[in-house]
């Protein structure tokens, strides 16, 4: 098994993260599941080099992005709710209140 | 073709497929359950990679929290799915080619002769004692003790985070000040009316037949 197979997994993974972003503009809970895609991928690649090269801190880091991305996802979902409670919509296009 | 490559590429044509339905399908439930499964075959990749205790912290964490926390906000909120999406043809060619390019660009890396060596380095088992997870442990307590206590503080802090921002007082449900109920002072309730004392008249049989008799007045009235 070419661990070359593990990394054109992950990358492509990040990019059908990047590509979900690009579509789902207007709803902002496809756009955090697009990111949650583009954390695995991140991971999946972190654990193959991990895998590959030997060494232990590829998987401790992943550990830590696990953290983390667990933080961010419940404070983003808790902020969208919030959102939709003064907004009544999650549509991208529609938060402009700041006239940016 | 080994039995490993047939796990790897079932996994992987899993894992691709749905993750191309969570960015693609307009129900947002359906995204966020699409998003479960390729979740379910990352860790299987993640397994095959000799990271079992990765692999089983991912359908943990992620399948079990928070999957659970994106299903539950994506019911909670009252969304109206548009059964046509305008402009839907027009960002997936932007999107496509930008997914392509991202997949050149990275493959090009990849498989480029500069980085060769690197990648072709022969796997090693990492595992002590065939324990995946002894290894982890031993580890994350030694060398990254110190970031593992912030791990901690960074979870307690989102915690403490998502329950404030979302926490509200709705105006029909009574809750209290602890600030207001703190800075209350004996005076503001209390008022100290100057009285002699009569002990001997209170303690006469006399008082007591009229409380009585007022006690009985107030249950008729009722």
């Amino acid at each position: 098994m070419p661990s070359s197979f593990y990394l054109i997994l992950g990358a492509a993974l990040f990019a059908i993260g990047v590509v979900g972003i690009v579509l789902n503009r207007k709803n902002m809970i496809v756009l955090l599941m697009s990111v949650e895609l583009m954390l695995l991928a991140v991971n999946t690649n972190f654990i193959a080099f991990s895998h590959m090269l030997g060494d232990t801190a590829g998987q401790i880091f992943v550990f830590f992005i696990l953290t983390v991305a667990a933080a961010e996802s419940a404070i983003g979902l808790a902020i969208l709710v919030v959102l939709f409670r003064t907004m009544d919509t999650v549509d991208m296009d529609k938060l402009d209140n700041l006239k940016g | 073709m080994d039995i490993q490559s047939i796990i790897y590429f079932m996994f992987a044509a899993v894992l691709l497929a749905s993750a191309i339905a969570v960015v693609t399908v307009p129900n947002p439930v359906h995204s966020a359950l699409f998003l479960i499964v390729s979740f379910f075959s990352a860790a299987g990749i993640w397994i095959m990679l000799q990271a079992e205790f990765l692999g089983i912290l991912l359908i943990l964490v992620y399948v079990g929290a928070v999957m659970v926390l994106f299903v539950f906000v994506v019911m909670m909120l009252n969304l109206d799915i548009p059964k046509k999406r305008e402009g839907f043809k027009k960002t997936l060619a932007l999107a496509v080619g930008l997914g392509t390019l991202i997949v050149v660009q990275m493959g090009s890396v990849i498989f480029s002769r500069l980085h060769r060596p690197s990648v072709a380095t022969a796997a090693t088992d990492l595992s002590i004692d065939g324990s995946n997870t002894r290894m982890i442990g031993k580890v994350l307590f030694t060398q990254y003790a110190l970031p593992f206590e912030l791990a901690a503080l960074i979870l307690l802090v989102a915690l403490v985070a998502a329950v404030a921002i979302t926490l509200r007082n709705r105006k029909e449900s009574k809750v209290q000040n602890p600030s207001k109920q703190a800075q209350t002072r004996a005076k503001d309730r209390l008022s100290m009316v100057n009285e002699p004392a009569d002990v001997a008249a209170r303690q006469t049989i006399s008082a007591i037949p009229t409380a009585t008799s007022n006690h009985t007045q107030n249950t008729q009235e009722l």
